[in-house]
């Protein structure tokens, strides 16, 4: 009759940003003192990671869901795409009663099983068959439903020799794989599986999304949280795409929907940098411009050479007057399907940069461009003590043509975007050759 | 077939006073894999293992005996000094165990209540249940020299009072439980508690009559004060009961169950409110 497996209305979680409240008794007496002598204690005492900006809340808050509308059928799979900070992880937090929404409700029909973490629970003393029953039941399962499964999830995770040894002997992969295995033996209505897949080997991540499907045609309803497109595509029957907290696009076709995400991630690219809005962090000093260079002429550039030197320069303007200390620029450089390929910061470099102020711009340089033809998008990140001050993503799209990187006039072997790196190869003397 | 699914609504501000005590029946399986699991870890890879519970506190019996029956020589009537030092201790050491299990729940587990929803409450009350296998063992061994010194003609009278142990008991574990929910709740936000605990249940342990008897206070603004404590009535009903000496105040038992109630209640429901979003603060 009804097949409504999950009905989310007008869901949304507030979160406070900075410093939340007073957390030792000491500056509580303090604020209460204040309050006592009739001062307001918010001039006194300032707020603790919060630069003094008078035009600013001094509790500045954020919806980290925001109006979230969706149902969802039975032994329906819905993906949920979206960049970091989407709002994906709080979602699945609030759908699995690990905190409360601030507005609006989820009605869930049947038993929810989340799987936000592999191996939640495992305790390192204990021993492999101890911690399959302890991790089950934490999932939901009762013990005598383990005790049926046991004999199949230790099978299934292919650590039968070692299941009475204490899990702190394990190596990780075998560590995985029996968290998996309980996991992966679970069966409720409801699944809400947080990337987890993105753990041990290739093969086994395989058995895994075979387990996932299977699962799926039981007739089981599966909310899914990835970064990986091909995943998505393979698995899901719909998928919703989130911004900044708010669903943007679905949920309905999986292909539509990775296409208007990576899209989304596009247009955000072809802005200019001063003119985006969509930045993250305190803010007291933004990222105007980047500029692609050749170091060699000293002139500006469209795009990039696989092995050739280059630069990217990034200028900066100051927002609010103030010292900026210890400043940290960062670029993760990345595929435009969103995985993450490397990231360039000037403390990895080991060069400190002491203080910013005004106007002015950075450089990093690239002796060797080892991105292989192809396009890649930045993030680009501003960082003070280790304090976030601006952080735009999808700050622009950076073109790479290819280029004799290895100096042999060969290139990359495949058409897709990759990193390239330096090798040696060395082939052992075969009995033969020292006769 | 879908009409026997449960049902789970998620909504925000759901009601503080609303407990759910069917799902954390349903959760019970879990509750007793806990307890097995803190009763089995703490001892991998020790010697002496479960035994630990039985030496602390003999050992701080033997203290008490020598510093405050031998050199303070505090008066506590015919009572042999060990019985009368050990019979508080078995109890206080099941409260004070339980208080200090309850207090750090919730942070001490936050890794876990980040990653996977169970009822919260299962955490304390898996401590009521790990510290009376404690409390046992405990009881075991207080039992044994109990005997001896009876059997060596010490001035021991045991009475009727003494089937009152069980209700005891669970009155301990039930304020273990009451104010450890208080102080769990309160550490999310102050974590200064959690230093402040070990020091602040010292205290309250020579507040007690433990190493005294309540007798012996007789300022009546102490002994109101004695007797507010409801590990008072505990300690002075179960030495009663054992010894026959310094029969407690009736009214003193009255107190100390409104006391254990009305905390315990009150615990349950600030740790219920709190439980629900305090993984975004912790």
């Amino acid at each position: 009759m009804n097949d409504i497996a999950l009905s989310v209305k007008n869901l949304g979680k507030r979160y406070q940003l900075g410093a939340i409240g007073r957390h030792t008794l000491g500056e509580e007496i303090k604020h209460f003192w204040l309050k006592f002598h009739g001062k307001d204690p918010k001039e006194h005492m300032g707020q603790v990671g919060h630069p003094s900006d008078p035009s600013k809340n001094i509790h500045p808050e954020f919806w980290a869901l925001d109006h979230i509308n969706f149902e969802l059928k039975q032994g329906e799979i819905l993906g949920v795409i979206g960049g970091n900070g989407a709002g994906k992880s709080t979602l699945l937090k609030v759908l699995s009663r690990i905190t409360e929404p601030t507005t609006g409700e989820a009605k869930i029909r049947g038993r929810v099983g989340s799987l936000l973490e592999v191996g939640t629970g495992f305790h390192p003393e204990l021993t492999g068959r101890e911690n399959v029953f302890m991790n089950g039941t934490l999932l939901g399962m009762k013990r005598k439903e383990v005790a049926n499964k046991f004999d199949e999830i230790v099978a299934f995770s292919g650590v039968e020799k070692f299941i009475d040894t204490p899990v702190k002997r394990y190596s990780s992969g075998m560590y995985i794989r029996l968290a998996f295995a309980v996991a992966a033996h679970l069966e409720p209505e409801i699944l809400i599986v947080d990337e987890v897949l993105a753990v041990g080997d290739a093969n086994f991540q395989k058995k895994c999304l075979g387990k996932m499907s299977e699962v799926a045609k039981d007739g089981r309803t599966i909310l899914f949280v990835s970064h990986n497109m091909a995943t998505l595509q393979s698995l899901c029957t719909q998928c919703m795409v989130l911004q900044k907290g708010k669903c943007v696009f679905g949920p309905g076709n999986t292909e539509e929907a990775i296409s208007f995400y990576l899209s989304q991630n596009r247009k955000n690219a072809a802005t200019p940098l001063a003119s985006r809005t969509d930045r993250k962090g305190y803010g007291r000093v933004h990222m105007t411009d980047v500029e692609l260079r050749d170091p060699v002429n000293n002139t500006t550039c469209t795009h990039f050479i696989s092995g050739r030197p280059a630069t990217l320069r990034i200028y900066y303007t100051q927002q609010i007057a103030g010292e900026i200390l210890d400043v940290e620029f960062k670029i993760d450089i990345r595929t435009k399907a969103s995985a993450l390929l490397s990231v360039l910061s000037n403390h990895m470099s080991q060069t400190i940069f002491p203080e910013i102020h005004g106007r002015g711009y950075v450089e990093c340089t690239l002796d060797k461009w080892p991105f292989a033809e192809g396009h890649y998008l930045l993030n680009l990140k501003l960082e003070s003590q280790t304090l976030l001050e601006d952080s735009i993503e999808d700050a622009l799209i950076l073109e790479v043509e290819g280029g004799d990187f290895y100096g042999t006039g060969r290139g990359f072997p495949t058409k897709n975007e990759g990193v390239m790196v330096a090798q040696t190869w060395h082939q052992a003397p075969t009995p033969e050759s020292t006769a | 077939m879908t009409d026997t699914m449960p049902i789970t609504i998620i909504r925000a501000n759901s009601p503080w006073w609303k407990i759910n005590f069917h799902e954390i029946f349903e959760y019970r399986d879990l509750l007793m894999l806990i307890v097995k699991r803190d009763l089995t870890a703490v001892y991998k890879q020790t010697i002496l293992g479960p035994l630990w519970f039985v030496i602390q506190p003999l050992i701080t019996t033997i203290v008490f005996t020598v510093i405050f029956g031998n050199i303070a020589k505090i008066d506590v009537g015919d009572t042999p000094h060990f019985i009368f030092y050990m019979s508080g201790l078995v109890f206080w050491n099941y409260f004070n165990n339980i208080l200090n299990h309850g207090a750090n729940a919730l942070v001490s587990n936050s890794s876990l209540m980040r990653k996977v929803y169970f009822p919260r409450l299962i955490i304390p009350l898996s401590g009521v249940i790990t510290q009376l296998a404690h409390l046992a063992l405990n009881f075991v061994t207080f039992i044994a020299f109990y005997v001896w010194y009876l059997s060596q003609g010490a001035g021991l009278e045991p009475n009727k009072w003494l089937f009152l142990i069980p209700i005891l008991i669970f009155q301990c574990a039930l304020m273990g439980m009451g104010f450890g929910l208080w102080i769990s709740s309160m550490t999310i936000k102050y974590r200064d508690l959690r230093f402040a605990l070990p020091f602040l249940s010292q205290l309250w342990m020579y507040a007690t009559p433990i190493v005294y008897p309540a007798s012996l206070v007789v300022t009546p603004l102490y002994k109101k004060i004695l007797w507010l404590n409801p590990m008072t009535a505990v300690v002075e009903t179960a030495r009663y009961g054992f010894t026959g000496q310094h029969k407690p105040i009736l009214s003193g038992i009255g107190l100390s169950w409104v006391v254990t109630l009305t905390v315990l209640l009150s615990g349950v429901m600030l740790f219920n409110r709190v439980q629900r979003t305090f993984v975004d603060t912790v």
